[in-house]
């Protein structure tokens, strides 16, 4: 997984509560059997007019002027300013692949759904919880007028906005840890596996049944 | 000291370590596999050079992208039609093969819906953790079983370790006492309360449902209600086991037998939440207020009663919501306050892991019986949670009554729930859907999806549009 330490990019505002998994990356896309080359139909229910389908060409296909990714001062964003409950609805990891591919890397909403969170820091994308009020004027700012960029800060769990000014973010420190170091968390797991044998050992005393094999 | 929640008690028996940064080192005793959410997972294996860590832990079936049509079930998965489902059934079926992993393919009467199929063969017990990555995975919650949707870096994990690095939820408790009216159905109920509480109610929480009228509710009931704690955004729902859930595990495929049995009935009785345990979040519902619900929005707390109306401008307090109502209005193609039962529809869909159980067939194929579907349905379709489903519906004469009345019998599969594979609708078309989520476009590009109860979607096949099924004759 890539590192995560400070990045510095152009907000874009998506205003729209709840937007779930299937607006994210519409059911059609996850045929792939890959992690990459989702990005082309990130919200490709509202970026584009016709309906997507895999293997189709992306630049011929109409476009939806009125989306904010579609807007001139937005094409290059990096930062996604969303509403509350973002990335709802199903498991799917092809969501946060989606909004890398597409070049995402920092996610700012008042809440998130709990699956999604956690998809997205398995993948080098920091989802950024902040309160109603300071995500309502973020969209103040940044739906008018020129580009508006952040720099943001992981280690120090900050964000630079370009008054000058600072806000500040909390992040579980495990997920802070994987994310700054780009760690493996599997290869964290197995370095456990001496525990993970002993607790299997002392369950099947316990309850038997559980480990019978399904071969 | 107060008592523990049944989460607590899960929790705690499944923990290999608490880390000093607050999260644990959970075992998981079951994963399930199905053919969207696997592929990159089994690949990231092999790239790392990593072996499974406990095969006969894992059972797959492909679900999503299979086809429901008998013909073009019959050559296997040669004969998949679209080149990308037929790509990810096939390659499922190759990571099987090479992992040992158990499958049970497209031709093998126990495929199915993966949530349909686990508590169906005794693959899902109470006390045990189980994964899959799929958000529905909450389903088997119903069992008294923590069961948790995860991503596809998670199914690496657990393949590779048969455990999750998580930190733990905090507790919720859903309290619904009382009796459902007839013709009230545990879909309703789940409707109800996640219009109550909204999409975000259980963010953050693992939600038990428990009163009285959970306890009345059937397994398949519970299931339902479980199936759907994720679109009250809780990634576990769970009920406490009770004699109903032992009598539902008696002589399954794969539950404990002999002494074993008597061992794990012991412990599983012990699964529930202690009377003085605490929540950090009670909703208390009474049950004989819900009417059978129908969902009129793009989100499934966009829902109202049968006799309700669609919400107007003036009845909605922040701006947010009022756009939120603007643009599902204008996606649905309805105006405000317009009574729900007025809502024309094109296509009936009963199935999906939330309403694809033999129960749910029984008590839909009753209300259709000696009817035929409204001309002005396009397609009503039936599509049962796995072979063994469809093969009792048979044995029972119900695919006489659906396709009797108009509706189409199929092979089992997720199918119009996410229409991965051919099943879907049409621009602008409604749908009377017992699935669980009514997203733009979920069931095809501009698809408008309304959530109902099997009895409900059954009644609004014969009548063309909405109808209480409490007056229903």
């Amino acid at each position: 997984m890539q590192s995560f330490t400070i990045h510095t990019g152009i907000v874009a505002p998506l205003d729209r509560a709840n937007v779930d998994t299937d607006l994210i990356i519409p059911k059609q896309f996850l045929k792939s059997v890959k992690r990459t080359g989702f990005g082309p139909n990130l919200f490709d229910q509202l970026r584009y007019l016709d309906e997507g389908q895999p293997g189709m060409e992306h630049g011929s296909r109409p476009i939806n002027p009125d989306f904010v990714l579609n807007k001139e001062q937005y094409r290059t964003a990096s930062v996604l300013l969303a509403r509350e409950n973002f990335g709802c609805g199903s498991s799917r990891e092809h969501a946060p692949w989606a909004l890398l591919d597409y070049g995402f890397r920092v996610l700012l909403a008042p809440s998130f759904a709990d699956i999604f969170y956690n998809n997205c820091f398995k993948n080098g994308i920091l989802p950024i919880v902040l309160a109603e009020d300071i995500i309502d004027s973020l969209f103040l700012a940044t739906q008018h007028g020129k580009a508006y960029q952040v720099t943001v800060d992981l280690a120090q769990q900050q964000i630079l906005l370009p008054t000058g000014a600072h806000l500040t973010f909390d992040l579980d420190m495990f997920r802070k840890e994987c994310l700054l170091q780009g760690l493996d968390d599997i290869a964290l797991t197995l370095e456990k596996a001496a525990l993970i044998t002993a607790y299997e050992e002392q369950r099947r005393e316990a309850c038997p049944w559980l480990f019978a094999d399904l071969l | 000291m107060a008592g523990k929640t049944l989460y607590d008690k899960l929790w705690q028996s499944h923990t290999v370590e608490d880390r000093e940064d607050g999260t644990t080192l959970l075992y998981i005793d079951r994963h399930l596999l199905h053919e969207v959410t696997s592929p990159q997972a089994f690949e990231g294996l092999k790239l790392a050079g990593r072996k499974l860590w406990r095969p006969g832990a894992n059972l797959a079936t492909p679900d999503h992208n299979v086809p429901t049509l008998a013909t073009e079930r019959k050559s296997g998965i040669a004969g998949i039609i679209d080149p990308f489902s037929r790509l990810q059934v096939e390659i499922l079926n190759l990571n099987c093969q090479e992992q040992k992993i158990v499958e049970f393919g497209m031709m093998d009467k126990r495929q199915g819906i993966v949530h349909v199929v686990g508590p169906e063969q005794g693959l899902t017990q109470p006390g045990m953790t189980i994964v899959c990555g799929d958000s529905h995975t909450s389903t088997h919650g119903a069992l008294g079983a923590l069961a948790q949707g995860i991503g596809t870096s998670e199914v690496e994990h657990v393949l590779s370790t048969q455990c999750l690095i998580q930190k733990k939820m905090k507790n919720m408790l859903v309290q619904i006492d009382g009796a459902l009216a007839p013709g009230v159905t545990a879909k309703d109920l789940i409707l109800y309360v996640i219009g109550r509480i909204g999409t975000a109610g259980g963010t953050g929480h693992t939600i038990e449902f428990g009163g009285s009228a959970i306890r009345s509710l059937s397994i398949a009931g519970r299931m339902t209600v479980c199936n759907m704690a994720i679109e009250a955004g809780a990634r576990a729902g769970l009920v406490a086991v009770d004699e109903k859930t032992i009598d539902y595990l008696r002589g399954r495929p794969f539950s404990p037998t002999g002494a074993m049995w008597q061992q794990a009935e012991k412990y599983w009785l012990s699964l529930k939440s202690d009377s003085d345990a605490v929540f950090d979040k009670v909703v208390t519902i009474d049950a004989a207020a819900i009417e059978p619900q129908v969902s009129w929005g793009t989100s499934p707390e966009m829902v109202v009663g049968i006799t309700g109306r669609v919400p107007t401008m003036q009845s909605v307090n922040s701006d947010t919501a009022r756009e939120s109502l603007a643009l599902a209005l204008k996606y649905m193609g309805l105006r405000e306050g317009q009574p729900v039962s007025e809502i024309m529809l094109d296509r009936v869909f009963i199935g999906s892991c939330t309403n694809s159980r033999i129960e749910d067939l029984r008590a839909a194929a009753a209300v259709v019986q000696g009817k035929k579907v409204a001309g002005s349905i396009k397609q009503a379709l039936v599509v049962p949670g796995s072979g063994l489903v469809k093969e009792q519906a048979e044995q029972e004469g119900l695919d006489k009554i659906f396709v009797d009345a108009g509706f189409e019998w199929r092979e089992p599969g997720c199918s119009m729930c996410l229409a991965m594979n051919s099943d879907k609708l049409g621009e602008g078309e409604h749908c009377a859907s017992t699935s669980n989520r009514n997203f733009e476009g979920r069931q095809g590009f501009g698809g408008r999806t309304h959530l109902v109860s099997p009895v409900m979607a059954a009644a609004a096949a014969i009548a063309g549009h909405f109808v209480d099924i409490r007056q229903w004759s």
